[in-house]
């Protein structure tokens, strides 16, 4: 794996750096912007006094004030709407909705508003705001707390859409996100919350702090976004992931026993395309990994991206390990949540299915 | 299980659904309206608890009466210039709506809406508020911009898309966006303004700022969460905003009671959310004035937001693409209880010896020469399809910066 320290060690303007999990990154991320820019808010549902159920928000308010850290009423799109006048103002509001799967009440707000105020304003007003949400499976939340609704905002002109895979990434974008002048969605893999995850659900998770990428700098750094990470190098076979997918992804390779390299996209739009089609020239195979349903699911449009740009070097079809075209079950999650073993059988395939 | 031991029902149920008092070929009816007369509704202190003043909700504020005498508490003693230049913009709105409703019928435009009948709301509280307050407009605010001034050849430009569109050719014709003259990007989806225009005070309260936000909605949007999620917001962060409602009895085609007009008045919605709540007569310039004065001393001493349901009529089709006399009685608005808002304010100045006719039709001229001077300025850079932005420009705007894809997507284009 790639050395992950050196880097931000030199890039950090705080003190030092500690093992973090990815809770505490994003609540670093968020303290360190609100102490650097006053037009820097935060609130959500419970994310104000309690600090958020998943405590991503804790101690904000009793650090830096009861206007600049509040609870709001359950209204994902009273929030994200009140975020929008907001930015229109001219502040940076970071919202939280609870979990994804309530992020659909927000939706118009989001995809007719928030996405597209700059354009149809002519540049006028715009809509700078950060729209924080825990995504994915892996918790038994069954299927209105386990939801990867990505692709239904990269669709969306106008948005981006951010989702880091380890604490140290977290904390890079979400700062990059809240310094954006374009709403940011920025979805947050609770299965990866408190320690990482080593794809398979039967072992014992390993804490964060023994990982990397855990350590994190207690000051500012920021992360572009639009800028893919290669998380494993390898010449026979290139898999896209992002999120959770990521150590799913790696663990696939390493069960398969394939020389994969592992791309962990951190961000969906903008895409870093470069970075994906250099891998899949250099492999000439490609496996796509994410929770979400597989029917117009983000792996669809890498799909094409792939056999429109890297056609004449695919030595076989490009893969895709998705969850299923079902709502998201709760006794049968460990069927759903593409595991190691179908990345595994995937690598195994498109490295025998080839030309 | 034993069936005689169980209860039945003893009637079939029937479904509600309501209707208006006439449709096509019947006599306009308004019998059931409960108008108070102008001066009646009491003015309580701007610092008053919203409890103490439910009674608002179910009235109606009226300050010029049938003769045009500015009656009652609520009369804001204007000084003559200030309702003339009142007057002179509700002309104004009106010529120009009467121009750009040709224009469409020319081909020049895709589509236009006019405000005829509720020139008084729009125009009252534009000239009300600074330009620094943000208003979050509808599509019938056309009346904000004009009586702060905003030039009508660049109103024009947006409406034929031409080369010197303000925004580019990329909104329906009348989706104006005037930052400067604190009026918010219009948005199709209906109901989306309101809560934003409570975060946009929120911030300002956030920041310590001096200045209130201002948002319309229509009587059939306030079926929309949006209204309802407004509504929580304004009273949970004692937000500085005026929140109207402009009840123009008429949302396209459906009548104010699909949207809940029928069973309370839209202006008794706020009640239950602790807020202090207006009902108005839209077509009496004076009384929105002096609602909106007290509302906008409610927000600007932080004492938060007040709901306003503006009373009028919709006279002119929901749109271009609209034909009211297929689903209302045809002269309904003739006979509209509550007169026209621009002969009203004329009758009143007349009253107090402000005004003649002389000047009346001067200004009518006026008005129409000004319009036809910026139609001839605006048609010089093109109607629809005859001059537009550059293709480019379609590609710009849609992120800070432009990525990749968006790049190359303009290089496909050839542009």
């Amino acid at each position: 794996m790639v050395d992950q320290n050196a880097a931000p060690a030199s890039e950090a303007t705080g003190a030092g750096i500690q093992p973090m999990n990815m809770i505490q990154a994003l609540n670093s991320a968020i303290d360190v912007k609100m102490a650097e820019d006053p037009d820097v808010l935060s609130f959500g549902e419970d994310a104000g006094y309690f600090g958020g159920v998943f405590r991503v928000t804790d101690k904000l308010q009793q650090k830096h004030g009861l206007t600049r850290s509040f609870d709001a009423p359950i209204s994902e799109c009273g929030i994200v709407a009140a975020a929008i006048g907001m930015g229109a103002y001219g502040l940076r509001p970071v919202v939280e909705i609870q979990f994804a799967d309530y992020i659909y009440p927000a939706y118009d707000q989001i995809v007719s508003e928030a996405a597209k105020m700059r354009y149809r304003s002519g540049g006028q007003f715009t809509s700078p705001i950060t729209i924080r949400s825990p995504y994915g499976g892996g918790i038994f939340g069954g299927q209105t707390h386990s939801q990867s609704p990505e692709s239904l905002f990269t669709h969306i002109a106008g948005l981006k859409v951010v989702i880091p895979s380890n604490p140290y990434d977290a904390k890079g974008l979400l700062t990059a996100a809240i310094e954006d002048d374009d709403p940011v969605v920025f979805f947050e893999p609770k299965r990866l919350y408190n320690g990482p995850f080593d794809g398979w659900h039967e072992k014992p998770v390993s804490p964060w702090k023994t990982q990397d990428l855990a350590q994190v700098p207690t000051g500012k750094y920021v992360e572009p976004i639009g800028k893919a990470r290669v998380m494993r190098e390898g010449n026979d076979v290139t898999i896209l992931a992002y999120g959770t997918m990521v150590w799913v992804a790696l663990a696939g390779a390493e069960h398969a026993g394939v020389d994969a390299e592992v791309i962990d996209l951190r961000s969906l739009v903008p895409l870093d395309i470069e970075t994906i089609e250099a891998s899949v020239k250099k492999t000439g195979r490609c496996v796509i990994v994410h929770e979400a349903p597989k029917t117009s699911g983000f792996g669809g449009e890498l799909s094409a991206l792939v056999q429109e740009r890297c056609f004449y070097h695919l030595e076989a079809p490009v893969a895709r390990v998705t969850g299923w075209d079902t709502p998201y079950p709760h006794a049968f999650e460990w069927e759903y949540f593409p595991g190691p073993q179908r990345v595994a059988d995937a690598l195994k395939s498109v490295m025998t299915g080839g030309r | 299980m034993n069936d005689k031991n169980m209860k039945k029902n003893s009637q079939p149920l029937s479904l509600h659904v309501p209707e208006p008092a006439g449709r096509p070929g019947d006599a306009p009816d308004f019998g059931h309206l409960v108008l108070d007369a102008a001066g009646a509704v009491e003015r309580p202190e701007v610092g008053a608890k919203p409890y103490e003043m439910r009674d608002l909700a179910f009235g109606l504020i009226r300050v010029l009466d049938d003769a045009g005498e500015a009656v009652g508490p609520w009369n804001p003693r204007l000084d003559p210039e200030t309702l003339r230049r009142g007057l002179k913009a509700m002309i104004l709105t009106r010529a120009f709506d009467d121009r750009m409703h040709r224009a469409h019928r020319q081909g020049k435009t895709s589509f236009y809406m006019k405000c005829t009948g509720e020139e008084a709301i729009a125009v009252a509280q534009g000239m009300l508020l600074s330009r620094e307050d943000m208003g979050f407009p509808t599509y019938r605010q056309q009346g904000l911009l004009i009586a702060r001034g905003y030039p009508l050849v660049d109103m024009m430009n947006q409406i034929y898309s031409n080369a010197a569109d303000p925004i580019k050719g990329r909104q329906l014709p009348i989706m104006y966006s005037a930052k400067d003259h604190g009026f918010f990007t219009i948005s199709g989806n209906l109901g989306t303004q309101v809560p934003q225009a409570v975060g946009w005070a929120m911030a300002s309260a956030y920041k310590g700022d001096d200045k209130i936000a201002i948002s319309w909605i229509g009587d059939g949007a306030t079926a929309e969460g949006d209204f309802h999620n407004a509504l929580t917001f304004a009273s949970v962060y004692r937000a500085p905003v005026i929140l109207n409602v402009v009840n123009n009895q008429w949302a396209i085609s459906s009548f104010m009671g699909i949207a809940g007009g029928l069973e309370t008045t839209f202006a008794s919605k706020a009640i239950g959310y602790g807020l202090p709540a207006l009902r108005v007569d839209g077509n009496d310039f004076l009384a929105v004035w002096a609602a909106t004065q007290w509302a906008e001393e409610r927000a600007r001493s932080n004492q938060g937001a007040t709901v306003i349901e503006l009373f009028t009529y919709r006279g002119a089709p929901h749109s271009t693409s609209d034909d009211p006399s297929r689903y209302r009685p045809g002269d309904e608005h003739d006979k509209w209880p509550l007169g026209d808002p621009i002969e009203r304010l004329r009758q009143h100045l007349v009253l107090i010896g402000e005004w003649d006719d002389d000047r009346h039709a001067e200004a009518l001229k006026a008005a129409v020469e000004q319009v036809r001077a910026a139609g001839k300025e605006a048609e010089a850079i093109g109607t629809l399809g005859q001059s537009r932005p550059s293709v480019k420009t379609m590609f710009e705007e849609v992120y800070a910066t432009e990525d990749w894809r968006l790049v190359e997507q303009r290089r496909e284009v050839g542009v």
